[in-house]
């Protein structure tokens, strides 16, 4: 065969499988599957027949994930997710966790890497529409925040202006910040880095005057710096961040999974059981205790779970506010106050729908 | 026809499974579809996975606002201006290190790979310390040590040092019409060491590939230790030193992209800042793997062309 037909005849059969492949752009829309299809080949089977949960986590965040001293991680994000592998497996074990940075979060969870994004992530309109991502309700309601050390004087966010600004790359808080600026009409220096632990460690040698990000991450890195007190975080609250889990969008059955063991963590506070106490509810006359744990009735199969899902929840994880408490309350150090993240009936935003 | 021509075609006498040629171009054919069914078969699976999760590969978020600040940079830029935009910034950014990159690596390459062929005893060891200390020790290390230590322990903003009308703070360093913040300087210094290092070595192995007669006619016609090296010596020594030296300089604008690491808002800095907030890993990766095909296809195809124009002409 002449060489040069041979050559250009194998570029024209690769050009035809490539366009064959992008003929798929053009392809009907993308459509959910039924409800029967995602039970049997969902995610929710994938993760049982693994046998374990996989979590994707920052595993750099003190208070929500950490490698604790004992080498086991700990955290709000951690508790989490141990919860969901308490509701599938009944031990919160049963979960291997993977730390991923704010670059390559989202795309571990589209190619399905991870089951389940439990890393402080804020839920936004368009992170929930085009980036293929569902979110589960908000397990901690935070804000944005800016921290400055002491000695350079500034106290407020107006005092920023002409001044270097740390920011990690990606996140919420770097295009708040460029909101809140604009609309000031301030101009500063943004300095943006890849990893977390850079951009702390540069605001800590004095290259920018301010680091922002979540409040509570303000909060949790603080207290790895040299000095902690030192530095404080001004009191502006630039935006709304409700921190909540994500799973890839296109399993609605996962998605309930995920959502209802959040809400059952939430409930069980409101209804006052604790890992304690969750075990020696069989006497309990009140109905909605018993439907919650399972005692009564089958909430559980619509979800594909055993009906005493909640039950195994709070029986090794605890509730909402014990999982808050262990990691973000007065004992440990971060102290952070419950602010928004207290129960509805107690003036915060944390609300269940029934469990009926 | 002539009996040549006659050879060349398929000899039609024998049954076409058993001619020779046939073979060979069946299996080229055959390897040919086989990798364009590889490639179709991983593309499909590709589209089809982002179906299932609702994403369609396009190219219209390009136009979408960025709604991120980017520090340095020459091109007038707001936060309201388009994903593109927010690129090329990082495309220029890009080449604005890659081009100083090159010209001060060359710089001190050439001086180091001169130097180690000293006669004299300090210049040599010195180059020597300098080219293995530099050459065996990670990139991404180097750059964190000219961030961490030197540049960002300059003395803070408000009380700078000035040496020589250089104006050096944590910031950055000003002087002579220059500007460059602290990340600019600190990824051009490492950057330019690091591959200065290698290329001292091509110039040196180059040097040394010249035969010895060479220097000694030229010295023995008068000609100064200098003026040898340069007019004799280095153009024949370019032969050799050419390819490998395109190979450093695409070396140096890969590299390029640790900025990224010590928040430098080159090209893969501001594409990792857009596919995190659009969600669409493909198709920017897709843009930045261009990207840098083009630059560094460009560089080689210079090169390519200056080491053709020094070629020996063979009568």
């Amino acid at each position: 065969m002449h060489p040069r037909l041979f050559g250009w005849g194998a570029i024209a059969l690769l050009a035809l499988c490539s366009t064959a492949s992008c003929a798929r752009l053009s392809s009907k829309p993308p459509t959910a599957p039924g409800q029967a299809e995602t039970l049997s080949k969902g995610k929710l089977a994938t993760v049982l027949s693994r046998g374990k949960l996989v979590c994707g986590v920052s595993g750099e965040l003190p208070g929500f994930s950490f490698l604790g001293k004992d080498g086991k991680y700990q955290g709000l994000d951690v508790d989490i997710c141990r919860a969901v592998a308490s509701a599938i497996f009944d031990n919160p074990q049963a979960v291997e966790f993977r730390n991923l940075n704010a670059k390559e979060r989202f795309t571990a969870l589209q190619s399905g890497e991870v089951d389940i994004l439990s890393r402080n992530t804020t839920y936004t309109m368009s992170r929930d529409t085009s980036v293929g991502l569902e979110f589960a309700p908000p397990v901690f309601y935070d804000g944005q925040g800016i921290m400055v050390k002491k000695a350079s004087g500034i106290k407020s966010l107006a005092e920023l202006k002409g001044k270097a600004i740390c920011i990690q790359t990606g996140t919420t808080t770097e295009q708040n910040l460029t909101d809140r600026m604009r609309q000031r009409g301030l101009n500063y220096t943004p300095v943006v880095f890849e990893d977390l632990n850079t951009t702390f460690a540069t605001y800590s040698q004095g290259r920018c005057e301010g680091v922002t990000g979540d409040r509570s991450q303000l909060v949790s890195r603080r207290s790895t710096l040299p000095k902690p007190d030192d530095h404080i975080i001004l009191p502006e609250v630039l935006s709304k961040e409700p921190l909540a889990p994500a799973i890839a969008s296109g399993d609605p059955a996962w998605g309930d999974v995920v959502r209802w063991t959040i809400y059952a963590l939430i409930e069980a506070e409101e209804m006052k059981l604790t890992a304690q106490t969750v075990t020696q509810q069989s006497t309990n006359p009140d109905p909605t205790v018993r439907r919650l744990l399972g005692l009564e009735g089958d909430l559980g199969k619509g979800l594909g779970l055993p009906n005493d899902f909640a039950l195994r929840i709070i029986k090794h994880v605890g509730n909402y506010g014990e999982i808050y408490d262990r990691n973000l309350g007065a004992q440990t150090p971060l102290k952070l106050p419950r602010g928004q993240n207290q129960l509805w009936n107690q003036g915060g935003l944390l609300y269940s729908p029934p469990f009926r | 026809m002539s009996d040549r021509v006659k050879a060349k075609r398929l000899d039609s006498s024998i049954p076409v499974w058993r001619s020779l040629r046939f073979w060979q171009s069946a299996g080229q054919v055959g390897a040919a579809m086989g990798i364009a069914i590889a490639l179709g078969v991983l593309g499909d699976n590709l589209l089809f996975n982002l179906e299932q999760i609702g994403i369609r590969l396009g190219f219209d978020f390009l136009g979408s606002q960025a709604g991120f600040t980017i520090s340095d940079t020459i091109l007038p830029y707001t936060p309201a201006d388009s994903y593109q935009i927010a690129l090329l910034v990082g495309v220029v950014n890009s080449l604005r290190v890659i081009g100083l990159g090159l010209i001060l690596a060359t710089a001190i390459g050439i001086t180091a790979g001169i130097a180690r062929l000293s006669a004299n005893w300090l210049v040599r060891t010195i180059a020597q310390i300098y080219v293995e200390t530099l050459r065996n020790t990670p990139l991404l290390l180097q750059l964190f040590f000219w961030y961490f230590a030197v540049f960002l322990a300059l003395p803070n903003a408000a009380s700078p040092l000035q040496i020589l009308g250089w104006t050096l703070s944590s910031r950055g360093v000003t002087g002579w019409g220059l500007q460059m913040s602290s990340e600019f300087a600190s990824l051009l210094a490492g950057l330019s060491l690091y591959t200065g290092t290698f290329i001292a070595e091509i110039i040196r192995g180059g040097i040394q590939s010249v035969s010895r007669g060479q220097g000694e006619a030229a010295r023995s016609l008068g000609l100064k230790p200098l003026p040898t090296l340069w007019l004799v010596v280095f153009p024949q020594a370019l032969r050799a030193i050419l390819p490998p030296l395109a190979n450093q300089y695409l070396n140096l604008a890969k590299n390029s992209s640790l900025a990224v690491a010590i928040g430098y808002p080159d090209l893969y800095a501001i594409s990792s800042t857009t596919f995190n907030q659009t969600g669409r890993a493909v198709e920017v990766m897709a843009i930045v793997m261009v990207a840098y095909l083009v630059m560094s296809l460009s560089i080689s195809l210079l090169i390519n062309i200056y080491n053709r124009s020094i070629q020996l002409v063979e009568r």
